[in-house]
């Protein structure tokens, strides 16, 4: 077991490097002006542009600036935007919220897409089965933020059961509408995968055995056909969260949240790439500590996995 | 009553008991059914009527069948029409826009009514279709090749190649799509040349890890197969066995994530424009129709229902062609397996 | 011998009809079946497959497949007509009145949870768990063979052998102690000296216990051997049964007689053998057509961290095929007889050895002198299912091999297919079909075309028979023997199964290990073993004593 999770954590240090690198490669060193894509295209006078430059250390070789941008980012000196603000402190009050939204977003697709996956894979070919799948279809087939705005629309301001917009301290009620949003696509395929895991389970040899042996019929299905099914799902899980943080910038923007995604957004827009480039450093690191996790929940759920 | 019987040792076979017959303590008859009622057939006969029928033929067959298949079919044949000849549809020149007819609601010759600039919804509905597709097949067309190809590599020949790739699959898994493509957007060789080619590229470029990886398995399965060793086993070589033999086994899932991906990849390009890093705002598309109609909700929402139901139903219907054709190919569900 | 007065059957089918409805309409699977099991009494249910023999039985616990059911007819156990019973009937008569084991032992354990655990559940859903569940699955394991049963039961199915697994699934299937049990093709899926091991203890526990088996096999000898009465099936019908020696020794219906002329167990040990096509070879006369010395295959196994293990697969085989005769390499799993296939063949690296080819040396070949010596040396593998590419036509497949070594015209190939499938007994229209289409068998009569397309010297058949039906096999034999008569072809033959090879072997290799333990002529191995191994082997053929 000890020797799976340090293969695997070997395995994840290039990817962390890979990603940082890409990423501060693709902003820092592109052809051009580094300085030009610093301001993102707006005039300056000679002596900020050398201070600039003196400051995030683009006078030394790229190597070097990417070394110091790592150190860096594994001690949280995440530097100071344009604004003058330091990252750390805007990342640590816009962290909290979006892990919230997260949170709430992976109980939201969690809790019920495991339900109705279960319950349409036992029926498979029924009705129900058939109105979920067509349901699943059409809440991949429609983009993220059209639901939002519709949602948005229909519940907040139509019907008023929740405020359209978040304020500023994003409390845990008024994320749940954005929540919602957010979870809607990775619901869908929390849905479709469970029910296929559970059609392909039901019709093992080993759960024929187990009804054999004089099992309740709800006992084979909980303890035999759900438990196997649900590894595929957990693992999902456990994925997803890194993406949903990651991937909030839509349903952040729709529902004004001030969280990372809308950090994030704002900062690109502004031009503020060393801002980009620091919270997406962070955004990797969780990545990759949610694949760890993921993949200790694997062996932990899977017993054929810890001696593989 | 047959007895037991034992052997003798010198014929070098061991005596078990257990072994030697059992004999009931209850009368058994010894029924033999009538053979007029049990006749004897050939053994193993071959078919000999019918048409012959590849697993392909079968799946197509199987496939014609399915509400699920004839309707996205015949929705997408309609919507590639649309975007090859949108003037077949709309008489209405999209670019024209008369402020006067700002967000009016539909009316005849007009029924989708007008978005702020005047322009006629329908229209730029219509000839929005274009976009949509081309960055959706051709995205799909750059992933499958690119991707197809070295997860193929990669699951046939294994070792450095194998280990190489699956980081390189991890790093790009590391940075969602969508985060993904705002900061590739921002490149300089981006920003300024932005165009449906740079939407294609960025969407490419994040999606290509997918499809390797699924490649990949496809071969890793089809490689093992006794038809590749006898195929090597008559001369053919390693290379043309991948070629002849392995890849044509493996299309199966390509095929099917492919087809779903083409609906994702123009749902992104929507989001894309959405966020201000897609198509220019000269293409008309519905991403960028739906973004601009996000200040107009309140008061003209058709503005962005319109080019949304037409974005839904096109990527819907491409996602439920993948699931048809999943079903159809799936191998539990084939005969003769 | 007494004939005591008959009293209630535990287990009656009354003209049995089991239909599945199936996309292209209804399949009568089973028909007028009828049979009985009395109390404590072995029945074997033997039959090809789709006999209908599995579907008769797991119609009587309940475990029909969802779409299939009781058309008409009774299935009475003790007295009781449970065809139609509710699932919550059958809740109660599963485990403690009727017990099961399934064939497949990997399959059929779920493994994400302890051997014990599955054990445990069953005892406390019959509520036989008593005060102690620990002890009493321990004593359960113990019962049916396992040793440590303590230690075992807190293990997963993954770290036991086939043969373990097998007796873990024995042990549940009487854990509550059933009156009848269902035991589905018990051993198939196990080596054949396991196998005899595991039916002679689940023979000891089923006699103590008094408990009713109803077994399903294919094997003839194995069902005469281990049942009192033997019922055979036929497509859905019962065509015969009665007292299992009976039925051995005076078959009535004519498929019965089929099956005992054709199964290899009976027919070895009758006499019936191979005869030599070849006359006599003088020792030191002719060479051989293939002399393998010294062969041997290591893997290196990576162990985490570096560590490396060494598996020797083959270690220092030597033995000589003479031309125009068949040697039988026989061994269990693991033997390493196939991987000696598949370095004959050339589609594996040998570690050490040599192998001779016609007096030429294999291992070292430059590409080209590969590629011809493929021409001379084809194989057969075991899976008709996987040798065959799905998506080729039957002619592209046997067309292959002429159009990858350039022999004649497209016009010349259509025509020699044609000769290949008549050599195959296939007709001609076979070639537009494609693989889906065709059985088992017949997917290996196709792999046997392809494999003479080339005009081979000698043909590596690997385990070609051990998937096929009795029958089946038994037309494929005959067809390789017809082929080596006509063309003077040399067969290497790799197979688990010592009962086949009495039928077709000329020499034969006995493997255990990596190591061949004994080799000779056929007659020297059946008459006259030498080593304990092979009488071993010889002894676990089933129906071994009986004829």
């Amino acid at each position: 077991m000890l020797s799976f999770m340090l293969k695997r954590i070997a395995q994840l240090i290039p990817v962390f490097i890979g990603a940082t690198l890409l990423v501060y490669f693709l902003v820092f060193a592109t052809p051009g002006d580094p300085i030009a894509a610093l301001s993102g295209g707006k005039p300056m006078p000679e002596a900020t542009k050398a201070a600039l430059a003196a400051q995030y250390n683009l006078d030394k070789p790229f190597w070097v600036q990417y070394g110091l941008y790592l150190k860096n980012l594994v001690t949280f000196d995440l530097g100071t935007s344009f604004s003058g603000q330091e990252v750390s402190d805007l990342l640590g009050r816009a962290f909290p919220v979006t892990a919230r939204l997260a949170i709430l977003a992976l109980l939201f697709e969690g809790i019920f897409g495991i339900i109705f996956g279960v319950l349409a894979g036992m029926r498979k070919g029924k009705w129900f089965d058939s109105t979920v799948l067509i349901a699943s279809l059409i809440v991949i087939a429609v983009p993220t933020f059209v639901l939002g705005f519709v949602l948005q629309l229909v519940v907040g301001v139509k019907l008023e059961w929740a405020k359209p917009t978040v304020s500023g301290a994003a409390t845990w009620g008024e994320l749940i509408l954005p929540a919602l949003v957010l979870g809607l696509v990775s619901l869908a395929y929390v849905i479709r995968l469970t029910r296929t895991s559970v059609i392909e389970n039901k019709s093992a040899d080993y759960v024929r055995t187990a009804t054999a042996k004089g099992l309740s019929r709800n006992r084979v299905v909980t303890v035999h056909i759900l438990r196997n099914s649900l590894i595929p799902v957990v693992t999902f899980l456990g994925a997803d969260l890194g993406s949903l943080m990651g991937g909030a910038i839509v349903t952040e923007g729709i529902f004004n949240v001030p969280g990372v995604g809308h950090l994030l957004y704002s900062a690109i827009q502004k031009g503020e790439t060393p801002t980009v480039v620091a919270v997406v450093g962070v955004l990797v690191i969780v990545f990759v500590v949610a694949n760890l996790i993921v993949d200790l929940l694997y062996a932990l759920l899977d017993p054929r996995i810890r001696y593989a | 009553m047959p007895e037991n019987q034992n052997f003798n040792p010198e014929d070098g076979l061991p005596i078990s008991g257990a072994r030697a017959g059992k004999v009931s303590k209850y009368k058994i008859e010894h029924f033999v059914a009538p053979l007029d009622e049990t006749p004897l057939q050939a053994v193993d006969s071959v078919k000999e009527t019918g048409k012959p029928l590849s697993m392909w033929a079968e799946a197509w067959r199987s496939l014609r069948k399915q509400p699920l298949f004839i309707i996205s079919a015949i929705l997408i044949l309609a919507i590639i029409v649309v975007a090859a000849f949108p003037q077949l549809f709309s008489s209405q020149d999209p670019a024209y826009c008369a402020l006067e007819n700002s967000n009016e609601p539909g009316r005849v010759g007009h029924i989708m009514g007008f978005n702020l600039q005047g322009c006629d919804i329908y229209s730029r509905v219509i000839y929005g279709t274009r976009a949509s597709l081309l960055v959706g097949i051709f995205t799909t067309l750059i992933v499958v090749v690119v991707g197809g190809t070295l997860g193929a590599l990669a699951g046939f020949y294994g070792g450095w190649i194998d280990a190489v790739l699956a980081r390189l699959g991890d790093i790009f898994f590391a940075l969602p799509l969508v985060l993904g493509a705002i900061i590739v957007m921002q490149l300089p060789a981006f920003r300024d040349n932005r165009s449906v080619w740079t939407v294609i590229v960025t969407l490419a470029i994040f999606g290509w890890p997918q499809l390797a990886r699924i490649t990949r398995g496809a071969v890793i399965e089809a490689r093992e197969a006794d038809f590749v060793k006898a195929s090597r086993a008559l001369g053919l070589s390693k290379f043309n066995s991948l070629l002849k033999h392995v890849i044509p086994n493996s299309l199966a899932p390509i095929i099917v994530v492919a087809t779903v991906n083409l609906g994702v990849y123009i749902v992104a390009e929507a989001t894309l424009s959405f966020l201000g890093v897609g198509l220019p705002s000269n293409v008309m598309s519905w991403g960028n129709d739906i973004a601009s109609a996000q200040t107009q909700l309140r008061n003209n929402p058709m503005m962005l229902m319109w080019p949304a139901l037409f974005l839904s139903v096109t990527v819907l219907s491409f996602i439920m062609l993948g699931d048809a054709v999943r079903d159809a190919l799936d191998p539990k569900a084939r005969k003769g397996a | 011998m007494t004939e005591t007065a008959t009293p209630k059957p535990l287990l009656e089918i009354k003209d049995l009809a089991i239909t599945f409805s199936t996309p292209d309409g209804p399949v009568h699977a089973v028909r007028d079946a009828n049979f009985t099991v009395m109390p404590g009494e072995t029945v074997a249910i033997v039959g090809e497959s789709g006999s209908g023999k599995s579907t008769s039985a797991l119609a009587a616990i309940g475990l029909l497949a969802g779409n299939g059911s009781v058309s008409s007819g009774q299935i009475l156990f003790d007295g009781e007509d449970i065809s139609h019973a509710s699932e919550k009937r059958f809740v109660e008569l599963r485990g403690n009145h009727i017990g099961m084991v399934p064939q497949d032992p990997m399959s059929n354990l779920n493994p994400v949870w302890k051997i014990g655990f599955q054990v445990k559940e069953t005892l406390k859903a019959n509520g036989l768990a008593g005060d102690n569940p620990k002890e009493r699955v321990a004593q359960v394991l113990a019962d049916a063979g396992l040793p440590n049963p303590e230690v075992r039961a807190g293990q997963y199915p993954h770290e036991f052998s086939g043969g373990m697994r097998q007796r873990a699934l024995i042990a549940i299937g009487l854990a509550c102690r059933p009156r009848l049990l269902i035991a589905d093709e018990p051993t198939s899926a196990l080596d054949v000296t396991v196998q005899q091991q595991i039916l002679d203890h689940l023979d000891t526990m089923t006699t103590e216990l008094g408990t009713a088996v109803l077994l399903i096999t294919h094997d003839l000898g194995l069902a005469a051997e281990r049942a009192e009465k033997v019922v055979v099936m036929y497509k859905g019908r019962v065509v015969e049964y009665g007292p299992a020696l009976d039925i051995l020794r005076n078959p009535q219906h004519p498929y019965t007689k089929r099956l005992i002329s054709s199964a290899p167990s009976l027919s070895a040990q009758r006499g019936d053998k191979h005869e030599a096509i070849v006359d006599e070879i003088v020792p030191g006369k002719a060479e051989p057509l293939l002399k393998v010395s010294n062969l041997t295959k290591v893997y290196d196994i990576r162990k985490g961290f570096g560590k490396k293990e060494q598996f020797t697969a083959v270690d220092n085989v030597s033995f000589e095929i003479p031309k125009g005769t068949t040697t039988a390499v026989v061994g269990e799993s693991g033997s390493g007889k196939s991987t000696i296939a598949q370095m004959v063949l050339n589609l594996l690296d040998k570690t050490e050895g040599e192998i001779v080819f016609d007096g030429e040396q294999i291992g070292n070949l430059s590409e080209r002198k590969l590629f011809k010596y493929r021409r001379r040396v084809q194989p057969i593998f075991q899976d008709p299912y996987g040798s065959l590419d799905p998506m080729y036509s039957i002619y592209r497949t046997i067309e292959e091999p002429l159009r990858i070594h350039g022999i004649g015209s497209s016009a010349s190939r259509q025509k020699k297919v044609k000769e290949l499938l008549e050599q195959v007994s296939m007709p001609a229209s076979t070639m537009h079909r494609f693989p889906n289409e065709l059985s088992g068998g017949q997917r290996q009569r196709i792999a046997i075309a392809r494999a003479l397309a080339l005009q081979p010297e000698m043909i590596v058949c690997d385990e070609a028979v051990s998937a096929l039906d009795v029958l089946v096999q038994a037309q494929v034999l005959e067809l390789l023997d017809e082929l080596q008569r006509d063309m003077g072809l040399t067969y290497l033959f790799i197979t688990h199964d010592l009962a086949v090879v009495r039928q077709i072997a000329d020499n034969v290799c006995v493997m255990e290990h990596g190591k061949i333990v004994e080799q000779g002529t056929a007659d020297e191995i059946f008459n006259a073993p030498k080593s304990e191994y092979t009488r071993n082997l010889l002894g676990a053929i089933p129906g071994a004593s009986l004829i």
